[in-house]
C-alpha cells in the first residue's frame, strides 16, 4: 500500500536517512544544471525548476509549477557514486628488505542515500549490476559502493526533449532497484516502498496510507510524462538492432557521422551504463610505493584501442562505430539487453549535438519520432 | 661505494620562465627528489652548469635566435634524454605569432635601432631543430606532469601521457559543461588534457593552452562556434593563440583566415 510524504515531512526523510548513518546527496541547481550534491534541507531542492534539452544544448528555467522534481535529468546521477571516475583499486610497497606487499584499497567513505534518481538510472543501475558484479570477476570497489547505497526514486512527471525512456520500456516509472519510489502530487508525494531497507525506513516517518485519489493522481503524472515523449529509438530499442547494425557496417552514413564527431568521449561519460576505464600507476617520489588506480576511459580515445603498441581504432568512424554497435547491437550477445535506457544524455550532452536515436534511424531505416508526434508537428 | 645519481639539467630558451616553476612548486617532493638526482644546472633555482653532460636534460622554451639554434644542439650532444616542457618548446608558443607576419617590418616597427637584435624569423619548437625524447604539453605544465616523467624515467619506463581530449578530464571531476549549457564558446573538445580541467572549474571555456589532442574535428568545432555566434576571425584566434604553430590548430586557423580573406 502506497503513502503519502507531505512537503513538510520531507525533511524527516533526509533526518531518517542521516540517523541510519546515510549521507544524503539530492538534486540541486548547480552551473546551469541539475546536480546531485549533499542535501540537508528540502530548501536546497530545485523548486520549480525545469530544464530544456536539445542535442548539444541544456538550460535550466523557473516553471510555474512549484515543484521540487519537475526537471527531467542532470548530467549524471547514480554512475559516479557506484562506478566512481577515479578510484585506486590497489597499493604497493617496498618494505626494508627490498620485498613487495600489495594491499587492495576498498573504499571507506560514508554510506550514501541518493534522492532523486530516475526510472532510467534504475535501470542503467541494473546493467551495471549485471557488468560489474556478475560473473567471475567482481569489481571490489563497485561492490562496495552499491553495498551502501540506499536509492530514494522519484518518478518522473515530465520528460525533456531528449527523453526516449517510454520506447526502451526503461521508464517513466521506476518498476524496480529503489528502496522507496517518489511521485510527486500536489502538496507532496506518493511514496511506494521497494525494499526492507525502504519499508523499515517509511515506518518510522509515521506516513499516512494514500488515498485513492492521490494514487490516481500520481498514475496520471506517470502517464503524463510519458505522453510528453517526442522522441524514439527505431524498433523500440529491440535485438532487431544488433543484426540491423552488424549488417551495415559499411553503411555511409558512419563517414557521415565521422564528420561531425569530435570524438571527445562526453557521451561515454555522461552514459549511465558505459564502463570503460584504464588503469593508471602513481609511484611515490621515493620510489618505495605506488597505487594503482582506475579512471573512466572512453571507446573515443586513441588509448582505450592501443594493444601492443597499435591503435586498432585510429579514426573517428571506427570508434564512433564501436560505440554504437557496442551500446545497441553487441551489448545484447554480452549481458542479454541493450546498452541504453533512453535518459537521452549522450544527446544533450555531445558538443555538436549528435542524436543517437537519429543516428540509429538513418542506419535502421525507421523513424525516431514517436508517430503521433509527428503528425501533430506536421 | 656511493650510489652514482642520475645528472639532471633544466634549460631555458625563449620563454616566460614559468614551466620551469613546475620543479619549484614540487614542495617537498623537490626535497625528496633531490636525493634520488643531482639537478646539475637549474639557474632559477640556483646550480648553473650549461655544458654539463647529463641523464635527463629539460628544455624549456622555443628556438627564435641564431645563438639558441646553436646552444640546442650543444645541449643534445650533452643529453641522454631531452625532454621538452610547455607549448613554447613543443609548438614554438606565443612568439611563434611571428611566423605568421613579416618579422622585419614588426622590427622596425617596434624598435628604434632593430639592427643591434640578432633574432630569426622564426619562433620554433625544439623537436624542429633536434630529436626530443618526450613532449610535456601546457602553458605552462605543472607539477605533476614533469615529476611523473621523471619518475618514469628513473624507473626505466618510458613515460606515458593522456593524449585525451578535456572534455574527459571535465566530466571525470564532475564540471557542468559550459558550452551545453551556456552556449559559452569552449576548445575543449579539441585539447589536450592535462590541466584538470582548470578553466571550466571556473564557469569559463578552455582556450586551449594545453594544444590539440589526438584525433581532433576542428572543422566540426568551427562549424558549433560559428552556431553560436562566433565570427570566423574570433574563431580563427581561437585557434591561433598559445598553441598558433601547434599541428591542426595552425591549419584550421589558416584556413578560417584564407576564408575571411577570399
Amino acid at each position: 500500500m502506497p503513502y503519502f510524504l507531505a512537503y513538510e515531512q520531507f525533511n524527516d526523510l533526509i533526518h531518517a536517512l542521516n540517523a541510519l548513518g546515510y549521507r544524503c546527496l539530492g538534486p540541486q541547481v548547480q552551473d546551469g544544471a541539475i546536480v546531485f550534491d549533499e542535501l540537508t534541507d528540502a530548501q536546497q531542492l530545485p523548486w520549480g525548476m525545469r530544464d530544456t534539452q536539445k542535442p548539444g544544448h541544456y538550460r535550466l528555467q523557473k516553471s510555474e509549477l512549484n515543484e521540487a522534481f519537475a526537471w527531467a535529468n542532470g548530467p549524471q546521477a547514480i554512475k559516479p557514486l557506484l562506478f566512481k571516475p577515479k578510484e585506486s583499486l590497489w597499493r604497493v610497497e617496498r618494505d626494508a628488505t627490498g620485498a613487495f606487499t600489495f594491499k587492495e584499497t576498498l573504499p571507506e567513505n560514508k554510506p550514501i542515500a541518493l534522492i532523486g534518481a530516475r526510472a532510467c538510472d534504475l535501470a542503467a543501475m541494473a546493467i551495471q549490476d549485471k557488468t560489474l558484479l556478475q560473473g567471475k570477476y567482481i569489481d571490489q570497489q563497485y561492490r562496495w559502493h552499491r553495498e551502501h547505497l540506499v536509492v530514494i526514486a522519484v518518478n518522473c512527471s515530465y520528460s525533456g526533449g531528449n527523453c526516449f525512456c517510454v520506447s526502451t520500456k526503461t521508464g517513466p516509472k521506476a518498476t524496480s532497484g529503489y528502496d522507496l519510489a517518489l511521485t510527486e502530487i500536489q502538496n507532496g508525494f506518493v511514496v511506494e516502498v521497494g525494499s526492507d531497507k525502504g519499508r523499515d525506513l517509511i515506518d518510522s516517518l509515521h506516513c499516512n496510507e494514500a488515498e485513492a485519489a492521490k494514487i490516481a493522481a500520481a498514475a496520471q503524472r506517470s502517464i503524463d510524462a510519458a505522453n510528453m515523449q517526442t522522441k524514439r529509438m527505431p524498433k523500440d530499442n529491440s535485438r532487431a538492432l544488433r543484426d540491423i547494425l552488424m549488417n551495415n557496417l559499411d553503411h555511409p552514413r558512419w563517414q557521415e557521422v565521422a564528420e561531425r564527431c569530435l570524438s571527445c568521449g562526453n557521451c561515454t561519460a555522461v552514459c549511465p551504463t558505459c564502463f570503460c576505464h584504464h588503469q593508471t600507476e602513481h609511484p611515490t617520489v621515493d620510489g618505495d610505493g605506488s597505487v594503482h588506480a582506475r579512471e573512466w576511459d572512453s571507446c573515443f580515445t586513441e588509448g582505450h584501442s592501443a594493444i601492443h603498441g597499435q591503435v586498432v581504432r585510429d579514426t573517428t568512424e571506427k570508434r564512433y562505430k564501436q560505440w554504437l554497435t557496442h551500446k545497441l547491437g553487441t551489448w545484447w550477445d554480452q549481458f542479454d539487453s541493450s546498452g541504453c535506457v533512453g535518459c537521452g544524455r549522450c544527446v544533450t550532452w555531445c558538443p555538436v549535438g549528435i542524436d543517437l536515436t537519429e543516428e540509429m534511424a538513418a542506419i535502421a531505416g525507421e523513424s525516431n519520432v514517436v508517430a503521433d508526434k509527428k503528425e501533430k508537428s506536421a | 661505494m656511493e650510489e652514482v645519481k642520475p645528472r639532471i639539467a633544466i634549460h631555458k630558451f625563449t620563454s616566460c620562465d614559468g614551466c620551469q616553476l613546475a620543479f619549484l612548486h614540487l614542495g617537498e617532493d623537490l626535497l625528496t627528489l633531490a636525493e634520488k638526482v643531482d639537478i646539475v644546472h637549474f639557474v632559477e633555482m640556483g646550480p648553473i652548469n650549461p655544458t654539463a653532460k647529463v641523464d635527463v636534460a629539460y628544455i624549456e622554451g622555443s628556438i627564435s635566435t641564431p645563438e639558441e639554434a646553436k646552444r640546442i644542439r650543444e645541449i643534445r650532444a650533452n643529453s641522454r634524454y631531452l625532454v621538452t616542457i610547455g607549448a613554447c618548446a613543443t609548438a614554438g608558443g606565443i612568439q611563434a605569432l611571428r611566423n605568421f607576419a613579416d618579422t622585419k617590418s614588426w622590427m622596425q616597427a617596434i624598435y628604434a635601432t632593430p639592427e643591434t637584435i640578432s633574432t630569426l624569423d622564426t619562433a620554433t619548437a625544439i623537436s624542429t631543430h633536434v630529436k626530443v625524447d618526450y613532449e610535456i604539453y601546457g602553458c605552462p605544465v605543472n607539477s605533476q606532469q614533469v615529476l611523473a616523467s621523471l619518475l618514469s624515467l628513473l624507473q626505466k619506463v618510458t613515460p606515458t601521457a593522456r593524449r585525451d581530449k578535456v572534455c574527459l578530464e571535465c566530466k571525470r571531476l564532475g564540471y557542468v559543461c559550459v558550452m551545453v549549457t551556456k552556449g559559452e564558446p569552449c576548445m575543449g573538445p579539441v585539447t589536450h588534457t592535462g590541466c584538470g580541467a582548470l578553466c571550466p572549474s571556473l564557469g569559463r571555456g578552455c582556450y586551449a593552452c594545453y594544444g590539440p589532442a589526438e584525433n581532433i574535428n576542428t572543422d566540426s568545432l568551427t562549424q558549433w562556434l560559428s552556431s553560436l555566434g562566433l565570427s570566423d576571425a574570433e574563431i580563427a584566434r581561437r585557434f591561433l593563440f598559445i598553441q598558433n604553430s601547434a599541428p591542426g590548430f595552425k591549419e584550421a586557423g589558416l584556413k578560417l583566415q584564407k576564408k575571411k580573406a577570399s
